[in-house]
């Protein structure tokens, strides 16, 4: 079947969205953009793809009555990715050990992370016949906050395995497994997903129908901060302020007003009843009051980045919060922490100030209309979500806030829009 | 192919430059005096009517930051205790003076006899010219031309202006120059001054056409050079206005378009309005974003900041000073706001562009303060958008190519969807 896809190259993350020939969304894939937007291209369209062969599995299974058992595979086949990825990582952390480690360290090392990866292994598979939650999709987060946890438990200074030890070679390995690209493709991990389902008949069924499609896009839109690095003529690359204009109008039609916050920008886009930009706003010189604002806040207080929000969220009394200035984040924040202020407190501040950076765009590329589509990444951040309602209530009154739970993908969906339009 | 002629004009105006600046470094020891003075609303045809040089200290920042010496002239600057947020021409020029005062032609600049200030609506320059009679320990004198504060002067106004040159300005370059007023000297100097103008505004109002023969913001900032520094009243100035226009006008008759940083731009899409100086540091490269996408400049504001000859403006060799007085408070920097949208949306109007852009500069307030109310009410009353973007005159840590390649391959994207309704 003809498929298009569109590709968001952003500064955090890297989307892919791929739409079937109705211009239906057939799958999403995402992932981080590293410093490699190509290898980030090639795995966000890989899962992308991945996506779309278990929205075939989900079609066909609705034709044949009932598709419950595709949430289960789908976790099933994330679970496969992520112990090929940790296996790979094990056998880096281990040649690395070999190399470097002194001697008499050299067995000891060697056994407590066999250990770490055996112990993940084993959480991973726990987790997997229990309900599932809510966590980050990327195995750096992932593999991340298990390995150090573990390793604080295995590690023996006195052994010669301190703690420092373990996460340096972690975090030397890390990085080569993310920037290796890996094999993590639908026909690798299906069927050792599916045995871990004991095979059962109609999904079986289903699977062998999705990997029998042929999924050959017939084009590809880029868009976001890379779009340069990939190997498109100049009528395949598309700026993405269009992109989120054209996303945000396919998931709302009646929007005029789109905010989009993302890791180093934010626009604030009008645009008409066809999804066509009428004006726009961008932050410049100055990241101050982006995503990335967030993600150093993350860091500094030991948190991933989806903790902020929630956390935000348990906030009684809003700090009020000046600097938006990312680089000054770390101090503006240990000051108030300093001065006795609550976390939640100060989050609920920054959150609030971050939202009146936006609302200063907002308001230069021509208020906020109904109705008003919040995207990216900061999108799934309740407390920015509060922030934003609560300062649009004030500043323009009554407004229909639009946020979709793949708001994540609006860039990309335009992009893909935009392929289609070629195509057609 | 109108190559040998556009070499002409340009080698003409290397020359001039190149034996003015070989003048000046010999001024002391020939006793030729020098006056300081700034490019909106300098008295140069008066200057020169007493044989002294003009140099014009905001011509040598802004050459400095074509050169790439700027960023070293700042930081000298700053280490002597200019704040980052001081205009960058002033701590370019502060920073060239400290570092042995060698110009943009390589020749040491001279020790000024006299600074004079025309002060039109810049208050930075006043500041700049005590700084440096505090470096030179000189003398200088005060101009003061009234801000048109509500778009016109009356007729006290200009009384006001002509008391101040026959009672202050006068004697204070007789004093420097140890020459008496001679008024005939100055007729001749402003008739000069005037047949150059006549050959600019030919040469400005030549975008009008489709292609446009030049660029009306890139290109031009070459052009306007001689007239708003020391060859105003000149006869070498005349030649160069006379041989320019020769060559766009062969342009024109060609139906070409003005060479940018990447060949002829013939092939224009996109035609232009600008408010807003250039960025100098990274000129050529702000120019090519532009270039590659094929859109050209029709009009800008910039190229009026010596003088807004384009609406009619000529120096008056039979109204020697009340002529002086009417140019200076018609410069751009002296205009008020609702005359800055007037002249935008005239512009927009009479050279029939598409969009229009504003590089608002970080550190010049003069031009930055009120420019988003001129983007919004000039969209109001033209229809068409606005593009925004910032930067600096000669501090290069504030051009981030990134975000303005963004903002503008947004912006032309924005307007060709536009045009085809959203079939882009």
């Amino acid at each position: 079947m003809s498929c298009v896809v569109g590709i968001d190259l952003g500064s955090t993350t890297t989307k892919a969205v791929v739409l079937d020939e109705d211009g239906q969304v057939l799958g999403r894939g995402i992932t981080n953009s590293r410093s490699n937007y190509d290898l980030a291209a090639a795995v966000a369209r890989t899962e992308g793809f991945i996506n779309a062969r278990f929205g075939l599995i989900q079609q066909r299974l609705e034709q044949t009555g009932g598709a419950e058992g595709v949430g289960r595979l789908r976790r099933a086949f994330v679970m496969e990715q992520l112990l090929h990825q940790l296996r790979r990582l094990e056998q880096l952390m281990l040649e690395e050990v070999e190399r470097s480690a002194p001697a008499h360290v050299k067995q000891p090392f060697c056994g407590a992370l066999r250990e770490i990866c055996r112990r993940i292994t084993e959480e991973e598979e726990q987790r997997f016949r229990q309900p599932p939650i809510l966590r980050s999709d990327f195995f750096r987060d992932a593999a991340g906050s298990a390995f150090m946890r573990i390793a604080e438990e295995v590690a023996d200074p006195l052994g010669g395995v301190s703690f420092d030890r373990l996460v340096g070679v972690y975090d030397k390995c890390i990085i080569r497994v993310e920037n290796e690209p890996l094999d993590l493709d639908f026909r690798d991990h299906i069927g050792d997903a599916l045995k871990r389902l004991d095979n059962p008949p109609g999904l079986t069924d289903a699977v062998d129908y999705a990997a029998s499609r042929d999924l050959t896009p017939a084009t590809t839109v880029g868009t976001g901060y890379g779009r340069a690095r990939l190997p498109f003529p100049k009528e395949q690359i598309r700026s993405e302020i269009l992109c989120h204009g054209l996303g945000a109008h396919a998931m709302f039609p009646e929007t005029r007003t789109v905010l989009d916050i993302g890791g180093q920008d934010t626009k604030a886009i009008q645009v008409d009843e066809n999804g066509i930009v009428t004006s726009f706003q961008m932050n410049d010189r100055c990241a101050a009051g982006c995503g990335r604002y967030l993600g150093y806040i993350a860091d500094e207080m030991n948190l991933g980045l989806h903790e902020l929000g929630p956390l935000a969220e348990q906030s009684r009394r809003t700090v009020k919060i000046n600097s938006t200035c990312t680089v000054f984040a770390g101090a503006e924040l240990r000051e108030r922490l300093s001065l006795g202020e609550k976390r939640e407190d100060i989050l609920a501040g920054l959150h609030r100030a971050i939202v009146i950076r936006a609302m200063s765009l907002l308001a230069r590329s021509g208020g906020v209309s109904d109705q008003f589509t919040f995207t990216g990444g900061v999108a799934k951040n309740p407390a920015a979500v509060r922030a934003i309602r609560e300062l649009v209530q004030e500043n323009y009154g009554d407004r229909q806030l639009n946020i979709s739970p793949d708001s994540i993908y609006t860039g990309a969906l335009g992009a893909a829009l935009f392929a289609r339009r070629m195509v057609a | 192919m109108s190559t040998a002629l556009k070499d002409r004009s340009m080698l003409l105006q290397k020359e001039m430059i190149a034996s003015h600046f070989a003048r000046l470094e010999r001024a002391p020891e020939n006793k030729e005096p020098v006056v300081y003075t700034f490019v909106p609303g300098n008295l140069v045809e008066l200057i020169r009517s007493f044989g002294a040089l003009p140099v014009l200290p905001e011509i040598n920042a802004l050459q400095s930051g074509m050169r790439k010496q700027s960023g070293d002239y700042i930081a000298e600057a700053e280490r002597v205790g200019h704040s980052e947020d001081v205009c960058a021409y002033v701590k370019s020029d502060i920073g060239m003076l400290r570092s042995g005062n060698i110009g943009p032609a390589g020749t040491k600049i001279p020790k000024p006899d006299l600074l004079l200030l025309s002060y039109t609506g810049c208050y930075t320059f006043m500041k700049w010219f005590e700084l440096l009679r505090e470096e030179y320990d000189c003398p200088a004198v005060f101009f003061h031309v009234p801000y048109q504060g509500d778009g016109v002067l009356e007729p006290e106004h200009r009384e006001y202006m002509l008391r101040q040159l026959r009672e202050q300005v006068i004697p204070a370059l007789e004093k420097a120059t140890g020459r008496a007023y001679d008024e005939e000297a100055l007729r001749e100097r402003l008739t000069l001054a005037a047949e150059a103008e006549d050959h600019l505004v030919a040469v400005l109002q030549s975008a009008k056409h489709r292609p446009s023969p030049i660029d009306g913001y890139f290109g031009t900032v070459y052009y306007v050079g001689p007239l708003f520094s020391a060859f105003r009243g000149t006869p070498e100035g005349v030649e160069y206005y006379r041989t320019l226009r020769e060559e766009v006008e062969e342009r024109l008759a060609a139906g070409l378009g003005p060479v940018t940083p990447e060949g002829q731009l013939n092939d224009q899409k996109y035609r232009l309005v600008v408010e807003g100086p250039p960025s100098w540091t990274h000129f050529r490269e702000f120019w090519k974003m532009f270039a590659d996408e094929g859109a050209v400049v029709v009009a800008s504001t910039y190229t009026k900041v010596g003088g807004t000859y384009d609406f009619g403006f000529r120096h008056n060799p039979n109204d020697p000073l009340g002529t002086l007085a009417d140019y200076c408070s018609g410069c751009y920097t002296n205009l008020n706001l609702p005359s800055r949208i007037d002249m935008l949306v005239r512009y927009i109007r009479e050279y029939e562009a598409d969009g229009f852009l504003i590089n608002s500069v970080k550190s010049c307030n003069s031009f930055s303060a009120g420019q988003l109310m001129i983007l919004r009410e000039v969209e109001k009353r033209t229809g068409i958008p606005g593009a925004f973007v910032e930067s600096d005159l000669v501090d290069p840590r504030y051009f981030s190519s990134a975000n303005i390649k963004n903002r503008l391959e947004s912006y032309f994207q924005m307007i060709q969807a536009r045009r085809v309704g959203g079939l882009a």
